[in-house]
């Protein structure tokens, strides 16, 4: 098949995630795809990260050595960001914030390593906006009263006129998945640029794509990520109650 | 493979191209960010950094129209849903 584009007969061009293994559950088919490996080959990755982190910080000295170094700027920067955003209410979502930030920038450059990047697939993409849906609207509800949640929903007019209020409902779940389809389109727009830059081109692709990959991986992974992160503490600050 | 289904390959492909005029819009738009943020750093080059973050994060999201035309696209190319 995919007669539509590989007329050149570039036979190795590949950018689709392929089942590895299947089982039934509940009378469905679910397939192993190699998007849940690459998945945990980033996680293990940050968890013998992590695991080393915590080592180091354990014997930390007055005088920190480079490893130490590292990993006291990573978290003063993510800390720092989630300050610059949130301001008071940072405390209880940095750590939220930093690791969906170093997980999906990890994800987004995993591209670099050879692995198809996690992010493009839409499956991961949604799950992470649905969490960042889930966390809006649990700080909606704790710090809210229903009477301003109603207020709020039926905003340009007042709230015994609830016209207004489907387009809003429309407005609040298209968060999630504009969130969630940026990251992916953005993510996958790279994978397949690569997929037929190195496909199609054949040996003429030898050392200038590095430059694309730099571009694609790097630059891109690393903008979409701030974006998704920027965006997610834009709207859990816009939950809480204005004063 | 019948006279149809090639007919509908060939339709997608035109498609496709066409839903990628989607990017003509984010282009202008980034631009139009991308040249204020510059007439701005010009004016006050101190806020350099705060200029250039709030560019990027105003680009990333005019981005996703255009995201949204190249989906699209990718979806008549690669997954045929009219086949």
């Amino acid at each position: 098949m995919e007669q539509g584009i590989l007329l050149s007969g570039a036979d190795n061009m590949d950018f689709m995630i392929h089942g590895i293994f299947s089982y039934e559950i509940f009378g469905q088919t679910v397939w192993i795809t190699t998007s849940h490996v690459c998945i945990l080959i980033v996680m293990l990755v940050l968890m013998g990260f992590a695991l080393a982190a915590n080592r180091a910080m354990k014997h930390a000295n007055e005088v920190p050595g480079t490893f130490q170094n590292i990993v006291e700027l990573i978290v003063e920067k993510l800390d720092g960001m989630a300050n610059g955003v949130m301001g008071k209410y940072a405390v209880s979502f940095r750590n939220y914030i930093g690791t969906i930030f170093i997980f999906i920038l990890f994800s987004n450059i995993s591209g670099l390593f050879t692995l198809r990047a996690p992010t493009a697939d839409y499956g991961t993409t949604l799950a992470l906006g649905i969490i960042t849906f889930s966390v809006i609207h649990f700080v909606q509800f704790k710090h809210n009263s229903l009477k301003t949640i109603w207020v709020d929903m039926c905003s340009p007019l007042p709230p015994w006129l609830p016209i207004w209020f489907p387009i809003n409902v429309i407005s609040e779940i298209a968060v999630p998945i504009s969130l969630s389809l940026r990251l992916f389109a953005n993510v996958l727009s790279g994978t397949i640029m690569m997929a037929l830059i190195y496909g199609l081109l054949g040996w003429i692709a030898t050392i200038w794509p590095a430059v694309l990959h730099v571009y694609f991986d790097l630059f891109s992974g690393a903008i979409q990520t701030y974006v998704f992160c920027m965006l997610t503490m834009t709207y859990i600050t816009n939950a809480y109650p204005s004063e | 493979m019948d006279f149809n289904t090639n007919f509908i390959l060939g339709c997608s492909a035109i498609g496709a191209g066409l839903a990628v005029i989607a990017g003509i819009g984010p282009g202008v738009g980034q631009g139009i960010a991308a040249g204020h943020a510059a007439a701005a750093v010009g004016r006050n080059p101190g806020a350099k950094s705060d200029v250039t973050s709030t560019m990027l994060l105003g680009q990333a999201v005019a981005e996703t129209t255009g995201l949204y035309g190249l989906l699209v696209a990718m979806l008549l190319l690669f997954v045929k849903p009219l086949v």
